[in-house]
């Protein structure tokens, strides 16, 4: 979102590696995707219960393939948290015909890209495939997805990865006040704890856990798979039957999850590094994707940290004061309540005058109704950028999958552009109000503690 | 923003048009090279094309039509980035990118964000080594936006002293966020700066913070008069728009503007190097890190098409050498790789790098990157290693016409360091050209411990544990 400078791809190897780890929690901020009357995708049910949504895109010789399956760290046993992130992980790591070597030999041989991973609310599989390649594609896939077996092998390998992966982290200061962020919003919810897992929980993990959590939850009744790309419906709906017919139905009761509890007091969590910026996170509990203000909540974010260049908080702090290089306030989208949370890095020094602004602002939003001007702003910007959301089959296949996830609607357009113009200044102090504490809330500061002199 | 590796990037062959008169002007025909193997060249996405125009100014417009999706990306390139800087005054390309956004007479502070937003449209803008960019994209009907803001910026920008001050600390906070509390950032930063003794690849992209603090605003006005100039840019547009239509409506807005004398050149070559250079570099940090930057050559030699093959070989996917062996055999890294970018100015480095698990030393990663390099060296590539890194590459090519936003970065980074989009007329051919000898033969040409600097992260433990 902000300026930048190129940098040395060497950089994002970090990040790279760390794509399977990546918590799945949407951020209303950038993650919110449109569906516009073109891309409405056909929707079929296949009789082994998985649903088949398909977008014909005939541009390029290509085919995109999303699949999500309905289950993610949400439901990670007790004590083992990291489950169902390393099943996911370990579906492509070999199958009952394939060995991991052979799997990735497969894809590469063809230009393809096959990739997994494991969310909070939901696990995730992609297959990105020229359309010459889509039966050795949808081989692939459906193999992984039908057939894994977890060798042990793999399972000790990827399980060292990840205690590693868990380790460089800290080297990253965002990431450890997010871990401690969620930690003290959410508690014991599974929400507070990483989907990757943690220190202790990964070595506690065995490799029956995931074969066990694989059986119960990867079920084709519990699944969605987007098509987007060059081909028909009716050799879409033919390709994906034939390579997971043999998939079998299976009922199954899933764990109760829960509920998320709203915060009752204030806390401050002040974590030492010797870093030059203090990395800091303020907020509480937000809302689910299904809450009805969900739309009025999602206009007032972007009036307040959400809008990139022309939110308050920008506006504010970076443009007027100098504090920051990046400042943003977000809701997570999530099946239960997620976060609401306003993120900054600035200097160890200026930690406290920047914690001051934030909270200047959040009142604000909570005591004035907006301008009428920047309501209309937001609005037009809200409305006016939806085809930027479906410009490409990657973004069209992620949102398709998402639509049917929080159940949505296949009209899910339509509704959204009426539902974001019908919004009022009077929703936006209201919902600011009521989704937003200024009493109970928490701070978390990775920073040079004794610079940062945050300490009450 | 993150930006793919460069070879993922390439998306298309097209043929360039004449010069023909005041203004360029053509389609483009579709090379046939493709058509003897590969039975998906009658698509759709085939029929698009590639214009060129050039405004009496100097301005250059590339055009790539594509009405798959009602939006439009435009960017303009600026020939100007941390390539053009001296010493002591780096970082001054990437603040002055900062300031573009701080407005003119006509649109005061924040009006460019807020008028494009308003609009339903994102905006940007990025520096790197060897060009500054900005970029808007619309829906299809906005595009005159990005015309009247860009050809108002391109001249009448005010860089108000305070403003000027601001944003040197917003950008010092950019620095401190993206370098100095990143390991690994800092550890290629101090690659960089050793690698290149004499050639402004020395010095980051961002700047050094001291010479951030030095910077003025008459610094950054003089830099901006002298690079920001109709005959120093081309603008890229890519998407749903009709090019005839387009060219004169660039032609109402900028063609009024003075094309400006050429900007000082860039004439230092980083001469060969004579040894190996080795540095270690301590800090706090979790996992120790090696990183190797192997003198390399750009575009200009032929040599690159075998090394795009090879960092394909070293590192595309999880079948790729150096992920099979280091990472996933011998268990030493968490993450491996090598390649480079020849699509730049001026030479740049081949690196290798591997990011070690706790337990494991660098000694013994770079005996394991050793030992791959010079099995590069002695052994031919095995045919369908070679056929595999040929299909990524050719199919990157296709599915990268999936991204207007990619397709307009390819062709604006061509045409700015020199290269030009006709590259692209070519790059399959000479992609399929490559033989394993090729690769054998570069290996051992470039990948000599005489030519290489080697950096090493040693981990500190934090003071406070």
């Amino acid at each position: 979102m902000q300026r930048c400078y190129m940098t040395y791809k060497l950089l994002r190897t970090r990040f790279v590696l760390l794509l399977g780890l990546v918590i799945s929690l949407l951020a209303l901020t950038s993650q919110e995707i449109l569906a516009s009357p073109k891309a409405e995708p056909k929707r079929v049910v296949l009789d082994n219960g998985i649903i088949l949504l398909i977008t014909e895109t005939h541009a390029l010789p290509m085919v995109n393939i999303s699949v999500a399956v309905k289950t993610g760290a949400i439901y990670d046993p007790p004590g083992k948290g990291g489950v169902a992130s390393l099943t996911a992980i370990l579906l492509d790591e070999g199958t009952k015909t394939r060995t991991s070597r052979q799997i990735a030999e497969e894809i590469d041989f063809i230009g393809g890209s096959l990739s997994t991973s494991g969310g909070m609310d939901y696990s995730s599989a992609s297959l990105v495939v020229l359309k010459k390649d889509i039966a050795t594609g949808l081989a692939l896939l459906s193999d992984i997805l039908i057939n894994p077996v977890f060798p042990e092998e793999e399972v000790e390998r990827k399980k060292k990865e990840t205690l590693a992966a868990i380790l460089a982290e800290k080297d990253d200061p965002g990431s450890v006040a997010s871990k401690a962020f969620y930690k003290a919003v959410f508690g014991s919810h599974p929400y507070g704890a990483p989907p990757e897992g943690n220190e202790e929980t990964i070595p506690k993990i065995s490799r029956e856990d995931l074969v066990s959590f694989y059986q119960k939850y990867y079920t084709p009744n519990n699944t969605i798979i987007a098509v987007v790309g060059d081909v028909d419906l009716k050799e879409a709906v033919a390709l994906i039957e034939g390579h997971f017919k043999s998939w079998e139905k299976k009922e199954g009761q899933f764990p109760d999850i829960s509920p998320v509890k709203r915060l009752t007091k204030r806390d401050s969590i002040l974590i030492d590094k010797n870093i030059t910026q203090a990395n800091i996170l303020l907020g509480h509990t937000g809302i689910s994707r299904d809450n009805p203000d969900f739309y009025a909540v999602y206009v007032m974010n972007y009036i307040l940290g959400g809008g990139g260049f022309s939110s308050r908080l920008t506006k504010e702090i970076r443009d007027n004061k100098g504090l920051a290089y990046g400042v943003y306030s977000r809701f997570d989208l999530s099946k239960q309540p997620g976060a609401f949370a306003v993120s900054i890095q600035t200097k160890n020094e200026t930690a406290r005058v920047a914690i001051d602004n934030i909270l200047t602002e959040i009142k604000r939003i909570r005591e004035e109704q907006v301008a009428d001007e920047e309501l209309r702003e937001a609005k037009d910007y809200l409305t006016g950028s939806f085809p930027l959301k479906l410009d490409t089959n990657a973004k069209i296949a992620n949102y398709v999958v998402f639509m049917e996830f929080y159940n949505l609607g296949l009209d899910y357009f339509d509704q959204y552009l009426k539902h974001i113009a019908s919004v009022t200044k009077e929703d936006i102090l209201r919902v600011a109000k009521k989704y937003i504490d200024t009493e109970n809330f928490v701070t978390v500061a990775v920073a040079q503690q004794e610079k940062a002199g945050l300490k009450e | 923003m993150i930006l793919r590796t460069y070879h993922s990037d390439i998306f298309a062959i097209f043929a360039m048009p004449k010069v023909k008169g005041r203004i360029i002007k053509g389609a483009l025909r579709i090379i046939g090279a493709f058509a003897a193997t590969l039975v998906f060249l009658s698509a759709p996405a085939y029929s698009s094309e590639i214009k060129e125009h050039l405004l009496p100014n100097g301005l250059k417009i590339v055009t790539l039509e594509n009405h798959k999706s009602p939006v439009v990306t435009f960017q303009i390139w600026y020939k100007v980035g941390s390539r053009n800087e001296v010493t002591g005054k780096t970082g001054i390309s990437h603040l002055l990118e900062h300031m573009m956004f701080k407005g003119t007479p006509s649109h005061g502070k924040g009006e460019f964000s807020r008028i494009v937003s308003m609009n339903g449209g994102n905006e940007n803008a990025f520096t790197s080594q060897d060009y500054t960019a900005y970029f808007e994209i619309f829906s299809s009907d906005r595009l005159n936006i990005s015309l009247e803001l860009e050809s108002d910026r391109m001249v009448n920008l005010l860089i108000d002293p305070q403003e000027f001050l601001l944003e040197r600390d917003v950008v010092k906070e950019e620095r401190r966020l993206r370098t100095e509390d990143d390991p690994t950032s800092s550890l290629v930063e101090e690659l960089y700066a050793a690698a290149f003794k004499i050639h402004p690849y020395h010095a980051p992209i961002i700047g050094w913070m001291n010479d951030l603090s030095n910077l003025t605003r008459e610094d950054l006005y003089r830099h901006y008069k002298e690079y920001y100039t109709p005959s120093n840019a081309t603008i890229v547009i890519v998407g749903d728009f009709d090019t005839e239509e387009v060219v004169k409506n660039i032609e109402k807005y900028f063609g009024s503007i003075p094309g400006g004398s050429a900007p000082p050149e860039v004439r230092m070559t980083e001469p060969e190097q004579q040894g190996e250079k080795r540095f270690y570099y301590k800090r706090e940090a979790q996992l120790p890190y090696v990183i190797y930057g192997y003198q390399a050559p750009n575009y200009k030699d032929k040599d690159h098409y075998a090394l795009d093959v090879l960092s394909n070989i070293l590192s595309e996917g999880k079948s790729s050498r150096l992920y099979q062996k280091i990472v996933y055999e011998k268990e030493l890294a968490i993450a491996a790789g090598g390649g480079f970018n020849a699509i730049q100015t001026d030479p740049e480095l081949f690196y290798f790098y591997a990011q070690l698990r706790p337990e494991r030393t660098t000694a013994e990663a770079e005996s394991a990157l050793n030992s791959e390099i010079e099995k590069i060296k002695k052994e031919p590539v095995s045919d369908s290693e070679l056929q595999k890194a040929k299909n990524q590459i050719e199919a990157s090519f296709i599915m990268g016409q999936d991204s207007n936003f990619y397709q307009a970065m390819l062709i604006g980074r061509l045409e700015t360091i020199g290269a030009g989009a006709r590259y692209l007329e070519t790059y399959i051919d000479e992609i399929r050209k490559v033989t394993a000898e090729d690769i054998m033969r570069i290996a051992q040409k470039y990948f000599t411990e005489d030519h290489r600097t080697v950096g090493i992260l040693v981990p500190l433990s934090p003071k406070n544990e």
